[in-house]
């Protein structure tokens, strides 16, 4: 199997990216994902430590918000991360445009591994990738509590 | 704000000002090195001709778990410029924690001149200095391989702990991590241990208690309050710093060593990941000290 058949189209294709160059150019690639993080929207305000959940894995400050939509079962991914974090912002910007508008099954059918797949290991270390995988984790059981209410 | 004086520390020449940096950065001997948790931070923008060095994948080994050989170690310094007779100035986020373990790997291999940015890369931004995407191209320099990595003098192995104990230690971690409540760092799950608790005898004094909100290092005062009284060091001219990995206790290295001057000062760079999982060796747990077997 490769490493993206069993990931939704726009994860698969931020993965494939990450193959298709070498070590120094995912370094890059994520510090450009890490500027695409949209700007946390106006609802959240100033105290959005209050009103999203703080991934507490993650070595810097990192929230997380997830608006559903239980029409058409699909979730909103929102973040907010300090700019003096970007390799934390470039794991969110991974999963902001990689599962955000998909739906809840989707989501939950991701991969637990994907942190590994990225080829990053070598340029990162698999300590930080850790904080994506708990990333993950956390959305995942945001959308399972979100399901089962 | 006041400049601060640096004379007030046992040995000031290892610290700088963001102003001395700034007035320094053209001098041909001085190479600024910057050295960060993370991994992506000095390219979105660093001191302009600052070269980057990332803890990680720089400095350690890649298959044994132990710092860069003396040839590796030349040849890497040659890369970025840097010559045996080179200022090197170390800064980085997180109150320089991870620029004070560069620095302390360099002391190792005997280069003379290593200094920290008082305030770090925060400092340096909070002042509005000038930054820069811009990564410099050092012409690689002469650097000679060291004869020897010292690992006796600043760097401590289990066994030295093991014989050290009676005299002072000093573990760097959280509270929760020093009593055993958890065995990992909250953000680090990847260096946790199979125990929870400390080297018996440690006194706790984490590692950020050194400097202030800004990122810079307390007065001399205050930190002799910290170390020498609070925590029990004393008049000892023997001290063990230890963590989790060896980071966060180069940080108080760096303190003890420079900043009040204890004499003989080691950082146990195997540090809990090491001593919390191996076989026979003993540990304390709460928030007392314990004793030494």
């Amino acid at each position: 199997m490769t490493p993206t058949a069993d990931l939704p189209q726009p994860l698969a294709e931020i993965v494939e990216e990450f193959h298709a160059v070498g070590d120094r150019e995912r370094l890059e690639l994520l510090l450009e994902l890490s500027r695409e993080l949209p700007e946390l929207p106006e609802a959240y305000g100033g105290d959005y430590t209050e009103q999203m959940e703080q991934v507490v894995e993650c070595q810097t400050p990192l929230f997380l918000a997830v608006e559903y939509d239980d029409d058409a079962s699909t979730a909103e991914l929102i973040f907010a991360a300090p700019a003096e974090a970007p390799t934390t912002r470039g794991f969110a910007s991974i999963l902001q445009q990689g599962l955000s508008g998909l739906t809840y099954e989707q989501i939950l059918a991701v991969p637990d591994d994907l942190h590994q797949r990225l080829g990053l290991a070598q340029a990162i270390t698999p300590l930080r990738l850790r904080g994506m995988s708990a990333m993950l984790g956390r959305i995942k059981r945001n959308v399972r509590e979100h399901i089962a209410v | 704000m006041a400049e601060k004086d640096l004379t007030q520390y046992a040995n000031p020449q290892a610290l700088v000002s963001t102003e001395w940096l700034a007035e320094h950065l053209d001098d041909p001997n001085v190479v600024v090195v910057e050295s960060n948790e993370d991994v992506l931070l000095y390219d979105t923008g660093h001191i302009p001709g600052a070269v980057k060095i990332d803890w990680h994948t720089d400095l350690n080994d890649p298959v044994t778990r132990d710092f860069l050989d003396e040839k590796a170690f030349a040849a890497f310094a040659s890369s970025k410029g840097i010559s045996p007779d080179s200022t090197v100035i170390f800064y980085g986020d997180r109150s320089n924690w991870w620029a004070a373990y560069a620095l302390w790997v360099f002391t190792l291999f005997g280069h003379q001149d290593l200094r920290l940015l008082d305030g770090g890369r925060a400092a340096w931004i909070a002042e509005g200095r000038e930054l820069t995407t811009q990564v410099p191209q050092p012409t690689p320099s002469d650097y000679p391989v060291p004869a020897a990595r010292d690992d006796r003098t600043f760097r401590a192995f289990r066994e030295d702990v093991l014989e050290h104990l009676g005299k002072p230690l000093v573990d760097v971690r959280s509270a929760p991590e020093y009593t055993g409540e958890v065995t990992v760092a909250a953000g680090f799950e990847g260096e946790g241990a199979l125990r929870g608790g400390h080297i018996p005898t440690a006194a706790n004094v984490p590692w950020a208690m050194a400097a202030n909100e800004d990122g810079t290092f307390k007065s001399r005062e205050e930190l002799e309050e910290i170390y020498t009284r609070r925590a029990g060091i004393g008049e000892a001219d023997e001290v063990i710093a230890y963590c989790r990995i060896g980071e966060r206790s180069s940080h108080t290295w760096f303190v003890l060593k420079h900043l009040l001057g204890y004499q003989n000062v080691r950082n146990y760079d195997g540090s809990w990941t090491e001593w919390g999982n191996a076989v026979r060796l003993p540990i304390a747990v709460g928030e007392e000290p314990g004793e030494a077997s």
